[in-house]
């Protein structure tokens, strides 16, 4: 099969451009991630980051054939009709809107600026108990579907709105932490963390266009945690 | 040679549990510390820890006691576990998980509040005679990612500097062998730079990729292990890897135990629940090692499911959607993406993979690295400025079997008490020992030479080769005459190495680079475990011989010390003396 992958090396290259590669998969259905893998016993010289393998860590996430997600848990059948029987190119670029390092590897600085901004960690001034800090099965329910996030950008870097204001809007992953925060029973800063959130830009750039649900490789729903964001906010402003 | 040098107080080396857990404890006491880790720490391997921490903290039985938790342990580890360690990990347990919860860790919780605990292997209520505990908290099936983030977290909020996708190469020793810190690569840039600290804390994890079939992530390379090997340094019960019994066949990918702890049981081809035979009692919830080799029995009687007969089955569907789901929703998901396999609806094909390295950087519970030394008791002396945490580590609290579980208890007890230990010495004044420019030129040779290499084979092919090897001659069984010829390989793939060729030798976030580096410390770990595992006569714990079918407590009750410069296996004594319990006797191990 025919693999396109986007190559730039700042150190020889003016410019970045796309580098066709023949992989022998014989016949087998591989993850995106085996493809990396193959290319790079031809070629040592692209870089790509991985580590878990399984969908885990987040390390590889990039866009394949146009769409972002986790090449070590996409398999070929997935990437995009024909890619599998070799009809058509996989086309394997970096995750978009984030400068490139080198190949398939960007940049996460404005990405992880954006997590540490909503304070993502517990915050309680109470003093702790001897034991935990009690909390109902119901009230843990409440982070489900939050806590879960892997860190891997594919959301923000599919999102319209994080590629205009990459600074001033916080992006799905970071507002899905601010959320885990938010709805642990065992936090008390809900006030301080709302208040950080109430300007045009934060939240508020969010159009509700879904890209970020549509390719989240953990099944993740950031509309959904903005969307509550948005209620809590506008409660508290009543 | 002239580099930049940046100095800190204490290095740790390694972002995974054992490294932030350290690194949170030194931030917190306002020294200058500095975490350098290879991948962004939530990359690390803690990241797919599953099923839970061990720790008696009495949720699911109020009577619960850390003792019973100790003798589970001691049992498991096959009475090599030192009792001094096992028991000071056991009694700070509870506290340690309860710091855990209040940082921000979403335990999974019971009707009252509390943290959820679930069954897991080799578990008793007390000493062995009050049936199976239930003492692995959890955070669903996903608490090694809760704990890695929640760790992070923390150490955002403490202000650890964090040297993200820097790649430690060598320690830095002066000459009398005190350790000064280390020689580490930004990735990014491609610059080489020696890092000073009076404390280098290793905590870099293990190092499964040296077997071709592996739960363990793409990442570890026994980076820590081979650096102190290379430096002189000994590492201990090296040869004991545990395999796990349920890796996804094919694929490798790890099907945590917490799946037989909600009530999911192994079955052969026949779908007969075959622990039965091997472990009456505790059955598909006995030890790892045990269940492991009774898994291997079945496949190599005939009894292995497939086209080649050469997995098992781990049978989940009479859950029912509801427990799988809620409890175990990450093993779903693994399932159908490794597995095609929907364990709601059928069973899922597992097989005994290589999963976690015993063996390590013997070290006190304070984590200070022990050199080679006579091996008796009293006769411990230590490596000025290095200490070691988590994997890499031999404590020892695993001994010959590490029980599922205690992995993320060691982590997080011993990272914690490393950085209360340095954090006082600290206090007190530790020497900054001063490398020499030929000491940081001896650290950078293996760097040179790699950037000098003009032709010879390539990284890909020769690791792979290693890693065949590994699995071929060193696996769940073990013979005398084949780790004789896998030791005879390994010492020509070590001439090879030794000339092979990195082709690209560009700066920037150079992966070929670091792929070249780490192949050199996968030979170290490989080498060593081959001429442990051919040393160690007899079978004890996960390292289970055909010539030698006994465990031998005349002449094997004691750790083996792999001395790098000699390449000889010697002996270290086991501690039986905990401080404040009765020493736990060896006797025969059975479940």
């Amino acid at each position: 099969m025919k693999v396109s992958i986007y190559r730039y090396n700042p150190e020889t290259d003016r410019e970045p451009s796309m580098k066709e590669y023949e992989v022998d998969t014989q016949g087998k259905d591989l993850m995106v991630l085996d493809i990396l893998a193959l290319v790079k016993e031809q070629d040592q010289s692209l870089a790509y980051r991985r580590s878990c393998r399984e969908g885990v860590c987040g390390s590889d996430g990039m866009n394949m054939n146009g769409k972002n997600g986790l090449a070590c848990i996409t398999p070929l059948s997935q990437v995009a009709p024909g890619v599998l029987e070799g009809k058509k190119p996989l086309i394997l670029r970096p995750l978009p809107g984030l400068p490139v390092i080198r190949d398939l590897v960007v940049d996460m600085g404005m990405f992880y600026n954006q997590y540490e901004k909503v304070q993502p960690y517990l915050q309680n001034n109470t003093p702790a108990p001897a034991i935990e800090r009690l909390q109902s099965p119901e009230e843990r329910a409440k982070i489900d579907g939050l806590y879960e996030c892997i860190l891997c950008a594919c959301c923000s870097t599919s999102c319209p709105s994080f590629w205009w204001n990459p600074d001033k809007f916080l992006g799905p992953a970071a507002l899905l932490q601010s959320y885990r925060f938010l709805a642990d029973s065992r936090d008390n800063a809900t006030e301080e963390r709302l208040s950080k959130l109430d300007d045009p830009f934060s939240l508020f750039r969010c159009h509700g266009i879904m890209n970020c649900v549509s390719v989240c490789p953990k099944g993740l729903n950031p509309t959904r945690a903005i969307g509550h964001i948005r209620s809590m906010l506008l409660e508290r402003g009543i | 040679m002239s580099i930049r040098t940046i100095t800190f107080d204490a290095i740790v080396v390694g972002g995974g549990g054992a490294g932030m857990r350290a690194s949170l404890q030194m931030a917190q006491s306002g020294f200058k510390t500095a975490l350098i880790s290879k991948v962004f720490p939530t990359r690390s391997h803690t990241v797919s820890a599953q099923g839970g921490i061990t720790c008696a903290i009495a949720s699911a039985d109020p009577n619960d006691d850390w003792r019973w938790h100790m003798y589970d342990t001691v049992k498991g580890s096959d009475y090599i576990g030192d009792q001094d360690a096992i028991e000071y990990m056991c009694n700070v347990g509870p506290e340690a998980v309860f710091e855990l919860d209040h940082m921000g860790l979403p335990f999974s919780r019971t009707e009252e509040g509390r943290i959820y605990q679930r069954p897991f292997g080799g578990q008793s209520k007390n000493f062995g005679e009050g049936g199976q505990a239930a003492r692995t908290c959890a955070a669903a099936d996903r608490t090694g990612h809760a704990l890695l983030h929640t760790l992070y977290q923390q150490n955002l909020k403490n202000g650890t500097q964090f040297y993200n996708e820097w790649y430690a190469s060598e320690l830095v020793k002066d000459d009398e062998g005190n350790v000064c810190g280390v020689i580490a690569i930004d990735i990014e840039s491609g610059e080489t730079v020696f890092f000073k600290a009076k404390a280098t804390v290793f905590a870099t994890g293990g190092s499964g990729r040296i077997y071709a079939s592996t739960t363990n992530a793409l990442i570890n390379t026994g980076d820590g292990v081979g650096m102190a090997l290379r430096a002189g340094l000994p590492v201990q019960d090296i040869e004991m890897w545990q395999f796990h019994p349920t890796g996804i066949a094919g694929a490798g990918v790890l099907v945590t135990e917490g799946c037989r702890g909600e009530g999911g049981y192994l079955i052969n081809k026949d779908g007969e629940r075959f622990m039965e035979r091997y472990a009456p009692n505790a059955k598909d919830l006995a030890s790892r090692d045990v269940v492991a080799r009774s898994m291997m029995m079945e496949i190599l009687d005939g009894r292995g499911a497939g086209p080649d007969g050469d997995h098992v089955f781990l049978k989940l569907d009479h859950l029912g959607e509801e427990v799988l789901h809620s409890r175990l929703p990450g093993i779903c998901e693994l399932a159908i993406t490794f597995a095609q396999t929907d364990p709601v609806k059928e069973p899922i094909p597992v097989v005994p993979t290589c999963h976690y390295m015993m063996g390590g950087i013997p070290t006190n519970v304070h984590g200070q690295a022990i050199k080679l030394s006579g091996g008796h008791e009293g006769e411990d002396q230590f490596v000025n400025g290095l200490f070691a945490v988590g994997e890499v580590a031999c404590v020892s609290v695993h001994g010959a079997n590490r029980l599922g579980g205690n992995s993320l208890l060691d982590l997080v007890v011993f990272g914690r008490a490393a950085g209360l230990y340095i954090e006082d010495q600290l206090r007190q004044g530790m020497t900054q020992y001063e490398p020499t420019d030929a000491n940081i030129d001896e650290a950078m040779a293996r760097l040179n030479r790699w950037e000098s290499s003009t032709g010879g084979e390539s990284v890909p092919a020769l690791r792979k080769e290693l890693q065949s090897v590994m699995q071929n001659h060193f696996g769940v069984f073990r013979k005398g005459d084949l780790m004789a010829e896998g030791v005879a390989k390994l010492a020509d793939l070590r001439k090879r190495i030794a000339n092979a060729h990195l082709e690209d030798k560009s700066k920037p976030f150079n992966t070929a680079r670091i792929e070249a580096l780490e192949l050199d410390n996968l030979l170290e770990v490989a080498e060593a475990t081959a001429i442990a595992a051919e040393g160690r006569t007899e079978s004890r714990g996960a390292h289970s011989r055909y010539d030698y079918p006994d465990r031998d407590d005349e002449n094997w009750l004691c750790h083996s010390i792999f001395d790098p410069t000699a390449k000889k296996l010697g002996k270290r004594d086991v501690n039986f003396k905990p401080k404040t319990v009765d020493t736990f006797q060896p006797k025969a191990r059975t479940y």
